[in-house]
Formats: structure tokens, C-alpha cells, sequence
């Protein structure tokens, strides 16, 4: 197949515009992306490894990048629970409500960011009802990691029903209904029938979700209180605050790191996609 | 020659699509490219199309060499596949679109329009959108749009892949009177054979990207002209052995095919076939299939597996029963060629045929 | 058995969108009222307000018009034509998607600001010509930020709906002579129009929300701040009535996202009845 569309490259082009809209893309592309992009690596290869290593090796650092990483993980893997759950929902059954409930699910792609932050800062808060309700319990959500990882599910929850409905509607009922009859019960069908057909779109939705909450900057920085000894600051925030005092090989550095990470969840992505359609594609 | 193809080559990668393809068509043809799938018979015709560009070789239409020609200015009606009509337009819009943007006239269009309405059968569709449409009609639009503009040749890539079974054969002779009808010279490119056999005046073979052969459906059936054609046409199966059969001597081939209307059962008391008992042998049923308007039998003769087909007006025969079995005719192929071998026995006998 | 596992996981589903999503929404409308009606519109008319809307809808309308520019011709490219490299190109547009809008703030700063190659350049050309053209910490920095997060909105959205429907009735158009623009016009427009409104809303929403790459760029409240900074300004000043006019102004964001939603379904619905057509 890449043989052929390679190949096709020399065939006459029969639909008109390849050159134009070819041209409007790179340059746009290269404009807005590329070239400021690459002044990023350009700037952060000047550093010196030493420097570099130094750099992000700082305590501050280091313990954000844990944070970061560790937090969206958790919440990536909260959002893959629920989020199974919310696509089988909205895929399996019928329901008063239920285009609403499917129309809410992208709420947080439509929230600014910002404005998530403070709404949740504020309703987690002690103040607040869900942080006074929380707080019987003992639980403290506001200025904590547990506020910051909510703030992470709120954010994450789309990638992953949005990654998985697809697949859910595709497939078709009459696997489950086959295993039913061959005597499998709900669980083990669920286990051995409907999961591994999710498996690659959940992987895929769980990794989206984390790539986000890696990154993720306005809705977490008020609720997570941004306290260095309580390990509350996140990548991205380290990244302003050394761009505010102008420690520009810093804030490089850190942001090297990141690109590579984002790189690295792409990737992984894009291996299970392709993963997933030879597979399909063998059915 | 209306359209000629000349030492044509074309390959993707290392994947050679057309090899040394030759052919050429009088105007008025209605031709058919047949070929299993990879065959490189959809290649040839995107070439002509100008979707594709050949590495070598000359395509020449009325007279003009039009490899670097723009498809659009080839003079070439194409129906898809799977007909690609403009989904957001009418029948009527549909139909006009090629006539549009060429910049005819608006009263002239409409007289276009209105006459390929009736020529198709479309009358009262007109503004209608393609889903209100049944697969047949889909079709029929397909057509007139591509014929809009008065094209000099129209090609059809594989124009009755998306009609349900029923309403093909319908439609098979309605688009084959329908050409000859207009007149104007077509090549539709099809797997099915018995697609090419009924609708078109010439078939080209095509395997591996070669040209197996050329020529009308009945000498295609008739003389083979290549091992592969020999095998791709009919209900033909390569068989070993055929110089136990008596009539056939083993000769330079490297085998033969077989068709099952080249076989013939008959019981022993059968005085239909009295005088050619002496060329027959036995063989004893193995197997019976009923096939709807007939039966197929397979039958063992001397360890030689034969299939014949078996009208169902005849004597009812069983498995295990024994027959005698005349083979009237083989094709014998080398490395390049298949020859017809008729039976030695049977000459200038009189046979019965059933 | 079965009807109760379905309520059930329905419930759980509720419980968890009302949870994460709703009462988010509804604490946000609370709050904006907290100082009553009268305060609530005060808080809209401030000067400060006013301009960081200015600000947002400037920003805003340039980064559709240019990411429509750029998601046709993209769109139109990679699904009409094969060519070398398109899977890396495909790759290189979906790059906003998955890096912080903190980084893209920084990497307009590595290009434009004093640190980087383009700055000088544009410090050298302000110099010859007397002019005082700048990109960071002025409007044109939050214009591209704002560009550059919302970058593949619209190519996302009209992607799918072009592979979907293939490429033959534009090549069936292309056959019988039409032109570039008439394609699109009249074949592919009409497939694409549900799509492609989406992609400007959702681009809309994005680029009036963007938070993290324009906070890098942009530093001076009432000039170049856009709605989100200004709500982060007053939230942060700490005072119990200027966190509610910072909920006041979210409010305006929080109907933008409802009605982008709205909208979302009903141009999904669209697009299925459409698709249903054939």
C-alpha cells in the first residue's frame, strides 16, 4: 500500500490544486510551527550537556516533572475507568438524556482552560461545597495533589469516551451475543471478548489523556497551589515562572524535555493506531 | 484504429502493473478488459483515462498521441465504480455538470440533458438526488453524465460491481444496446467473465499485467490462445493424465485443461450413442452435485478425475454406478501456447450431443 | 439482571458527569451572582474587561480565518493527492495537539523575543525604518499563540469527512474539465460545510479560552490581555468582589462553551443525516 501511494506520486494528478494547497500548507505550517519550534531546539543546543543536566536536574525540577507525570497518569487512568464506562453508556443503551449527557462529555475541549481552573479552585476549596463535603471526610483537595489530579480527570475525560465510542459502535453486538450463548458469563465475555477489541482505542484515549495532563497549564495551576515544598507545581508552571524571571536556558531546557515526553506519547499512539488497522484490516 | 495502446509499460515500484500491452480498437467497439484482480487491467484503463501516466509506450485515441494530455482533454466519458455521482446535485445537475463547465450554452444543455433523459429511461427523475435513487437508476445517470459531452470513447471501470445480482443481468444487455445504440467506442473493465462474454464485442485477457489475447467472445471460449486463457474461461480445470485417456497421446505438452461440456456419461443402453460405444471407457461415478437446472458428476476413469454436467431430463444416475465416458476435446498447453486436441477416435465419426 | 447492570452503569455515569462537569458549571454561575445583578454587569463594563474582549475577539476571528485558509488547503492536500512525506506531514499538523500551550509561548519567544534570531532582525528593521513593529508582549504575539494552539481545528474536523467520501466525484469533475474552484464549490463544499462550521466553532472556542500560550506572550493588563488572563488577574488580586467579577466574566466563556456545544450536536446531526443520505 505505501508502495503504491508512494509511486502514485509520479502518476498525473488529475485533481487540480495539489501545488496551491501544497504551498499554503508548508508555508503556514513552517510560519506558525516548524521554525518557531526549531528555535526552541536551536536555542536549547547551545546549553552545554553540563548545563543542560544541571538544569534540569534541579530539585524544583525534578520533583515537578514527578508531579506532572505522576498525577496525569493517575488521573489518565481514573478518566480510562470511567470513560469505558461513560462510551458503553452512551454507545449500549437507550436513555432519557442521553444526547445531553453525550454533548457534556466535550465540555472540557469548550471550557477555557482558565476558567476551569478558578471554578474548581474554588469549588474545592474549604470554602467551597465540594471541599467542605470532601473535608468531613478529612480529605483536603484544594493546594494538594489530589486537587491537582482532579482538575487533570476534569481536563482528560473527553480523549478517552471520544476514542473509544468509535470503536464501541463499530463492534458489533453480535460478538458478546455469541460468547452469551457459548455460556461466557457477562464478566468473563466483557474480559475476553469486548476488552481486548477496546484494548488499542483505550491505550490510545489513556495515552491522549496523559500527553494533555502533562502539559496541562490553566486548570491546574489554581487549584494545585503551586507550593514547591508540597511538590504542587507542575511542569508547564515552572516553565512560566522561569520565563517571567527570564531564565530562558532553563525554561528551554525543562521544555526540551517535554517536547521529547510529547514526542515519546505520540509515537506510542500512532503505533497502536497503525497497530490497530493491520489488525482491523485482517478481519 | 480508434484507440491504440502501444508497447505500453508501467510499474509501481518493483511491482510491474502493465507489460508490453499492445492492442488497438475500431471506433464503435465495445470492448471488454478481463482479468482476475492484480491483473492490471484496471492499470490500462486508468492510463487511458490519464489517471495514471505510463512509464513507456504510446497511447494513441483518433489518431493523436495523448500521453501528455490532461485527462480532462482527452475526450474521454468515464464511469466509476462505484459511479461517484455528484451526491449534492440533482439527476439534472449531474448530467449538465460536464456541459457546465464547458461553458455551452444553457438552452443547449438542457436539450442535451432532456435527450439523454429519454435515451436512459431517466424521464421524471431529473430532480431527484442519486440516494433517491435505486442502483440501477444510479447507473443510467452515471451514464448519461458521462456520455454529456459527446465523448469519443467511454470507459467504465467495473460498471456492474455495485448492482445487486438480480438487476445486473438486466442491465447488462440494457448498457450493451445502449452503446451500440450511440455507437460510440467503449472499454469496461471487468473479473467476470460471463460479464465480458454477454455484453462485449471484443475481450482483452489480461494476466500479470500482460496481454493474454484479443479477440471476440467466441474464439476466446473456442481457441484459447494461452494456457492462462484457456484455464480463466469456462468451468475449466487443469487435469494429469490425459494420455490414459483413449484418443489423446502425451505429445511435447505439459498438461491440459479441461472443460465439463468436453465430457460426455451415457449408459450402457443408450442406443443414442451406439456408434461411438467402442471409442468410450468406463468410469464409475464418485460424486453427484445438484447444481440447480443441472447435475455435476465427477467420474473416475482409469484414476483420471472427469467432471460433466448432466441435464436433469436425462436418467437418473448414482454414485457408484458405472458409465461410459467419451472425452470429445481438450486444450493441451507448452510454456506458451494451449492447442485444441479433438478426440483421434471420434473422427469423422458422427456423435450425438446432448 | 441485565436491566439492572444497565441502570446502574448509568447511574455511575451520571454521578460522575454531574460531579466533574456540572457542578463546575453551575459553581461558576453561583458564584458570578454572588454580589448580586447589578455588580455582575458592573464587572462586565469594567475598561479592563472591555479590552481584553477586544483583545480575544481580534484574536480570535484572525486565528479562524487563518486556520480555515490553512485546514482546506491541508485537508485538500492530504486527501486528495498521495505524495512522499504525507504521513509525517499529517503528524506535524496535530503537533498543537499534544505539546503545553505553555511551550508554544515560549517557542514565539525564542523566535521574536530579544533571545531570538527573528527579534534582532526585527529590532534591525524598527531601527531603518523608524518603525515599532513588536511581536512579544504585544498584540501580534497573542495573535499567533492563538493561532498556533488552535492550528488543527479545522483540518481536523474536515479530514475524516473527506476520507470518508473519497476522491472519485472530484475526479469525476476534474474528467469532464472543471476547474480547481469549481471542485471545491460545487463537489466538495457541500460535503464538507457541517464539518467545516464545526471546526471554525470548536477553533473559536479554543482561541477565546487560550490561557497558557498567550500568558507567556502577554504582560500588560488592559492592552494586550485577553478575557482568560483578565479573569486570572482578578482572581489572583484576591479580594472576595474582584474573584467574583472574575466569575463574572468566566460566565461569558462558560455560555461560549455551552452554545459551542449546542451546536456541536446539532452539526453532528447534520453531518449523520447527511451521511445517511448515502
Amino acid at each position: 500500500m505505501t508502495k503504491q501511494s508512494d509511486q502514485a506520486g509520479k502518476s498525473q494528478r488529475v485533481i487540480p490544486g495539489f501545488g496551491l494547497s501544497m504551498g499554503i500548507t508548508l508555508f503556514m505550517l513552517s510560519g506558525i510551527i516548524l521554525i518557531p519550534l526549531a528555535s526552541v531546539l536551536v536555542y536549547s543546543f547551545q546549553l552545554s550537556p553540563r548545563e543542560f543536566f544541571n538544569l534540569i536536574t534541579k530539585t524544583n525540577v525534578v520533583n515537578a516533572f514527578k508531579t506532572s507525570l505522576l498525577c496525569s497518569l493517575f488521573a489518565a487512568f481514573v478518566n480510562s475507568v470511567f470513560g469505558l464506562i461513560l462510551a458503553w453508556v452512551l454507545v449500549r443503551y437507550e436513555f432519557p438524556g442521553k444526547r445531553i449527557m453525550d454533548g457534556l462529555i466535550e465540555l472540557p475541549f469548550a471550557l477555557p482552560t482558565a476558567v476551569a481552573g478558578i471554578t474548581l479552585s474554588k469549588l474545592y476549596s474549604d470554602t467551597g461545597g465540594m471541599g467542605r463535603f470532601l473535608g468531613l471526610f478529612g480529605i483536603k483537595a484544594a493546594y494538594t495533589k489530589t486537587g491537582l489530579t482532579i482538575a487533570l480527570i476534569f481536563i482528560g475525560i473527553p480523549f478517552v469516551v471520544r476514542s473509544i465510542q468509535p470503536v464501541l459502535e463499530t463492534l458489533d453486538p453480535r460478538y458478546e451475543e455469541a460468547a452469551a450463548i457459548l455460556g461466557a458469563g457477562k464478566f468473563h465475555t466483557f474480559r475476553k471478548v469486548i476488552l481486548p477489541e477496546l484494548g488499542p482505542a483505550l491505550l490510545t484515549g489513556f495515552g491522549l489523556a496523559f500527553a494533555r495532563g502533562v502539559g496541562e497549564y490553566g486548570s491546574v495551576i489554581y487549584i494545585s497551589g503551586n507550593n514547591a515544598r508540597n511538590q504542587t507545581q507542575v511542569v508547564s508552571y515552572v516553565i512560566m515562572q522561569k520565563l517571567n524571571y527570564v531564565d530562558y536556558p532553563g525554561a528551554t531546557a525543562i521544555a526540551l524535555v517535554m517536547l521529547f515526553l510529547s514526542f515519546l506519547v505520540l509515537l506510542f499512539v500512532n503505533v497502536i493506531q497503525v497497530h490497530q488497522a493491520k489488525r482491523t484490516s485482517c478481519l | 484504429m480508434y484507440i491504440e495502446m502501444k508497447n505500453i509499460e508501467k510499474s509501481y515500484g518493483d511491482f510491474k502493473a502493465s507489460k508490453e500491452v499492445n492492442f488497438g480498437l475500431k471506433k464503435g467497439t465495445l470492448a471488454a478488459l478481463l482479468g482476475p484482480s492484480g491483473s492490471g487491467k484496471t492499470t490500462i484503463l486508468r492510463m487511458i483515462a490519464g489517471f495514471e501516466t505510463p512509464d513507456s509506450g504510446d497511447i494513441v485515441i483518433d489518431q493523436k498521441r495523448v500521453n501528455d494530455l490532461p485527462a480532462a482533454e482527452r475526450g474521454i466519458g468515464f464511469v466509476f465504480q462505484n459511479y461517484a455521482l455528484f451526491r449534492y446535485m440533482t439527476v439534472y445537475e449531474n448530467i449538465s455538470f460536464g456541459l457546465e463547465v464547458k461553458k455551452v450554452h444553457k438552452k443547449l444543455i438542457k436539450e442535451r440533458v432532456m435527450e439523454l433523459l429519454s435515451l436512459t429511461g431517466l424521464e421524471g427523475l431529473e430532480k431527484r438526488y442519486p440516494n433517491q435513487l435505486s442502483g440501477g437508476q444510479r447507473q443510467r445517470v452515471a451514464f448519461a453524465r458521462a456520455l454529456a459531452p459527446s465523448p469519443g470513447l467511454l470507459l467504465l471501470d467495473e460498471p456492474f460491481a455495485a448492482i445487486d445480482a438480480k438487476v445486473r443481468q438486466e442491465l447488462r444487455s440494457w448498457l450493451k444496446e445502449m452503446i451500440h445504440k450511440v455507437g460510440i467506442t467503449s472499454i469496461f473493465v471487468t473479473h467476470d467473465q460471463d460479464e465480458a462474454v454477454e455484453v462485449a464485442d471484443e475481450i482483452i485477457v489480461t494476466n500479470q499485467g500482460r496481454i493474454e489475447q484479443i479477440a471476440s467472445p467466441f474464439e476466446i471460449y473456442k481457441n484459447p490462445a494461452t494456457p492462462f486463457v484457456a484455464e480463466f474461461i469456462g468451468q475449466s480445470v487443469r487435469m494429469n493424465g490425459y494420455h490414459k485417456l483413449k484418443g489423446f497421446e502425451k505429445g511435447n505438452f505439459l498438461g491440459a485443461i479441461i472443460r465439463p461440456e468436453f465430457v460426455e456419461a451415457f449408459k450402457s443402453d443408450n442406443l443414442k450413442f451406439q456408434d461411438v460405444m467402442g471409442c468410450s471407457e468406463e468410469g464409475i461415478i464418485e460424486d453427484i452435485s445438484f447444481r440447480g437446472n443441472y447435475l455435476e458428476v465427477r467420474l473416475n476413469v482409469k484414476g483420471v478425475s472427469l467432471t460433466t454436467h448432466r441435464s436433469l431430463e436425462r436418467r437418473p444416475v448414482t454414485i457408484g454406478e458405472k458409465m461410459h465416458v467419451i472425452v470429445y476435446r481438450i486444450y493441451a498447453y507448452d510454456d506458451e501456447k494451449a492447442y485444441l486436441l479433438e478426440n483421434s477416435l471420434l473422427n469423422g465419426v458422427n456423435v450425438v450431443t446432448f | 439482571m441485565k436491566i439492572k447492570g444497565k441502570w446502574f452503569l448509568i447511574g455511575i455515569s451520571g454521578l460522575f458527569l454531574f460531579f466533574m462537569l456540572v457542578l463546575p458549571l453551575i459553581s461558576v454561575i453561583v458564584n458570578s451572582l454572588k454580589e448580586g445583578m447589578g455588580f455582575y454587569f458592573q464587572s462586565l463594563a469594567s475598561p479592563t474587561v472591555k479590552s481584553a474582549f477586544g483583545v480575544t475577539v481580534l484574536a480570535a476571528a484572525i486565528a479562524v480565518i487563518v486556520n480555515t485558509i490553512f485546514g482546506i488547503a491541508a485537508a485538500w492536500l492530504i486527501t486528495k493527492f498521495s505524495f512522499k512525506g504525507k504521513q509525517i506531514l499529517s503528524a506535524v499538523i496535530d503537533i498543537p495537539f499534544s505539546i503545553s500551550p505553555v511551550i508554544a509561548g515560549l517557542a514565539f519567544l525564542m523566535t521574536f523575543g530579544r533571545m531570538g534570531w527573528a527579534g534582532g532582525l526585527i529590532a534591525r528593521f524598527n531601527e531603518t525604518f523608524g518603525t515599532n513593529i513588536q511581536i512579544v508582549f504585544a498584540i501580534p504575539g497573542v495573535v499567533l499563540a492563538t493561532v498556533f494552539v488552535t492550528f488543527p481545528f479545522v483540518s481536523r474536523e474536515i479530514i475524516p469527512v473527506l476520507l470518508s467520501i473519497g476522491k472519485e466525484e472530484e475526479e469525476a469533475a476534474a474528467l469532464m474539465g472543471a476547474d480547481g474552484f469549481t471542485i471545491f464549490r460545487k463537489i466538495t463544499f457541500p460535503h464538507i460545510r457541517w464539518a467545516l462550521l464545526y471546526g471554525v466553532i470548536l477553533c473559536t472556542a479554543r482561541a477565546l479560552g487560550e490561557f497558557g500560550a498567550v500568558h507567556a506572550l502577554s504582560k500588560t493588563r488592559g492592552e494586550t490581555f485577553t478575557l482568560p488572563l483578565e479573569i486570572d488577574a482578578l482572581y489572583l488580586s484576591n479580594s472576595s468582589e474582584s474573584i467574583t467579577s472574575a466569575f463574572a466574566v468566566s460566565s461569558i466563556l462558560v455560555l461560549m462553551a455551552v452554545a459551542v456545544l449546542i451546536i456541536r450536536n446539532v452539526a453532528e446531526h447534520q453531518a449523520k443525516k447527511n451521511e445517511a443520505k448515502q
